[in-house]
């Protein structure tokens, strides 16, 4: 081995931080001088648990108690990338020497992006951790920002975010060319239950990949209906930002709802709707066979291919959402569709599937930029966006309603305008399409 | 320091507003209702003065649809007791000279220091509740005020003028203010919480006389005409070019 142990001859250095007996014998044999050499307790065990204990108290926060600070999630922590000075082990160091989560930022800076579990060997699990805590805060009332209070009072009161009229949800419909069967005035029986989802309803850019998707529905014959004015927000993002209440609130809404109609299959437009319906609301009492769309088109690829017939030739590539890819093991379903278009050339950025980086927007950071801002150098979305220009793209595709106003933004505030143009799968799937 | 706080319902303007068949209101069937925001302000004030210098906090609502969850509410965000009027329906009420003078007889019975209400509502803007409610209740009224702080019975605040001109007053309780903004944006309370205290708390009610008859009616409300619409100029020079022909510029 390489290594060199010190010798007499090197100046022995006294302070208080070490032990060292110029004269000791242990079980007879002499270890005098520095062999025998003893360290003061190190900092590292000079702290006081309460402000760990404090958050391992909340039922499903426990985890948190179970870090032993190798730190591999820090190296993979998106808000840590983005200048954040953060990560689980950095949370938890900081609870060891003096900061009250209940008080601090770093309560409501983790997107829940699941790339520290999936590196974590103690299973410090942030999905569970982050909900708990914020809810307890939430519950409490204290130190929760402005921006998701707002957001909370929109959907306890209008059943979406954006705090927009309930009437006015299906308005898109109206100029999408195609027959949409509203459920709440036709209930005749369908295949899919489509959940269209708060952003494909309210915003312009949503919008325009709503009447994407309904364009290639009616194409496949899908027979298909949205619940209209009764859908409210799916309740993912208020669970994980911590108002269990209001997620409580919205899927009991939602199950009554699905209740009313015949149908086989839901399907929907964005992952946080997929891992509500899907993990969430069986808790609920609604137990339903639900797809992303991706996944709902990717399994009839063999049936429209054929159909792909205009070329789009671009460089494309694709971002992984948190909640279908880490969540929910969904990283082929987009791929599959992207490569079916002609002329596409789909390339993929250095952190994709598993490696995949967050937008911002999860775990009720979509509501938190101006928060957020004040905590990072860079926002995760304009991370992300410079990536994608790196690698070459023309084209930065994506499959959660979040993203494209998210990363729009992204483009225009790294001064990428005009180089880089984002669009949801089922834009370019409509565009391609005969 | 004892509060009460008046709320009332108004036309919530996320939704497009249809007239009724006569041309005289709205039309209550296609018209949804929420809280006045300004009156959840006037709550956020009334707890933080509760929760700086003690006291009691009061909120009185005339009995309509959406009022019990507003109430309850209002309990989990931290008031002490909510009172519903009942008797009178909102529809009946036109303009706000019957709903102060409802309001003026309940509170003319609960020993208090301070009104607090919205200064003033989306409906008709007049922010006429509070003065109205001080006049029949012959205390001292401000409105459009802010940054309220306590000493003894004498209330300091911010008036806001046209201009952002801001002055100064000192108030003795009791008083009625209309308040502009809280100190600090309204709390969201969980819906746990609400549903909590919707289970255990009560909401006490009065029965109050029929509405008194209104001093002024609507005789014909109909949206905006359209105008000729905007020019867009693009330029600087093109705006010069304009300010020249106007004469503002030479």
């Amino acid at each position: 081995m390489g290594y060199k142990a010190h010798t007499s001859n090197r100046p022995r250095v006294r302070d208080e931080s070490y032990h060292e007996k110029d004269h000791l014998v242990v079980e007879g044999v002499d270890i005098s001088g520095h062999w025998n050499r003893m360290y003061n307790a190190r900092e590292i065990t000079a702290y006081t648990p309460e402000n760990i204990e404090k958050v391992t108290a909340v039922p499903g926060a426990e985890s948190m108690g179970w870090c032993y600070q190798c730190a591999q999630c820090v190296g993979v922590c998106p808000v840590d990338a983005s200048g954040g000075d953060y990560g689980p082990r950095k949370i938890f160091r900081r609870l060891q020497t003096g900061m009250d989560l209940f008080s601090s930022a770093d309560m409501w800076l983790c997107t829940t992006c699941r790339h520290c579990l999936r590196v974590c060997p103690k299973e410090v699990d942030m999905m569970k951790i982050m909900p708990a805590a914020r809810a307890a805060a939430v519950l409490e009332g204290t130190n929760v920002p402005d921006e998701l209070q707002d957001m909370f009072r929109n959907v306890a009161e209008y059943g979406n975010p954006m705090g927009e009229s309930a009437r006015k949800r299906p308005k898109w419909t109206k100029d999408a060319g195609v027959d949409i069967q509203l459920l709440p005035k036709n209930s005749a029986p369908v295949d899919v239950l489509w959940f269209v989802g708060d952003f494909f309803a309210y915003h312009d850019r949503g919008r325009d990949a709503a009447k994407a998707m309904a364009r290639v529905f009616d194409r496949l014959g899908v027979s298909f209906g949205i619940l209209g004015k009764d859908e409210w927000t799916d309740g993912d993002s208020q669970q994980i930002a911590g108002e269990p209440g209001l997620y409580e609130m919205m899927a009991e809404h939602n199950i009554e709802q699905f209740g009313k109609y015949e149908f086989n299959k839901i399907v929907v437009s964005g992952p946080h709707a997929y891992n509500a319906i899907k993990h969430k609301y069986p808790a609920q009492g609604g137990t339903y066979d639900v797809d992303h769309y991706t996944q709902f088109l990717a399994a009839k690829l063999d049936e429209f291919k054929a159909r792909l017939t205009k070329p789009f030739a671009k460089k494309v590539t694709f971002h992984d959402p948190c909640y279908l890819g880490r969540h929910n093991g969904e990283y082929e379903a987009p791929r599959n569709l992207l490569e079916a278009v002609p002329g596409l050339e789909l390339v993929e950025m250095y952190r994709n599937r598993q490696m995949g980086y967050c937008c911002g927007g999860g775990g009720g950071g979509m509501w938190l930029d101006g928060f957020c801002a004040d905590h990072v150098s860079e926002r995760l979305s304009e991370n992300r966006v410079r990536e994608a220009v790196e690698v070459g793209a023309d084209v930065l595709a994506v499959c959660c309603p979040y993203e494209v106003s998210r990363f729009e933004d992204a483009v225009k505030s790294t001064g990428n305008d005009g180089k880089l143009e984002v669009l949801d799968i089922i834009e370019i799937l409509d565009q391609s399409m005969e | 320091m004892r509060i009460i706080v008046p709320m009332k319902m108004v036309p919530d303007l996320v939704e497009d507003l249809e007239l009724n068949d006569d041309g005289t209101g709205l039309d209550p069937d296609e018209t949804e209702i929420k809280l006045n925001e300004f009156d959840d302000h006037a709550l956020e004030e009334a707890i933080c003065l509760k929760e700086a210098g003690g006291g009691s906090v009061t909120v009185i609502a005339l009995d309509g649809e959406g009022v019990d969850k507003i109430l309850y509410t209002a309990l989990a965000k931290g008031a002490d007791k909510v009172i519903k009027l009942t008797g009178p329906e909102p529809e009946e009420m036109d303009g706000n000279y019957g709903l102060a003078k409802l309001f003026a007889g309940a509170i003319a019975d609960i020993p208090h220091d301070l009104v607090l209400t919205g200064v003033q509502g989306c409906d008709d803007r007049d922010g006429q509740i509070g003065p109205m409610v001080a006049a029949m209740l012959n205390e001292p009224t401000m409105s459009v005020v802010s940054a309220l702080q306590v000493a003894g019975n004498t209330i300091t605040l911010s008036k806001e003028y046209a201009g952002g001109v801001m002055g100064s007053f000192e108030i003795d309780t009791p008083a009625v203010l209309g308040i502009q903004a809280a100190r600090q944006t309204p709390r969201y309370v969980p819906v746990s919480k609400v549903r909590q205290i919707q289970q255990s708390a009560k909401i006490d009610e009065i029965d109050v006389d029929d509405a008194a008859d209104a001093l002024s009616k609507v005789s014909a409300m109909a949206p905006p005409e359209t105008g000729a619409g905007a020019e867009m100029l693009s330029g600087v020079d093109a705006l010069v070019d304009i300010l020249k022909q106007k004469g503002v510029l030479s």
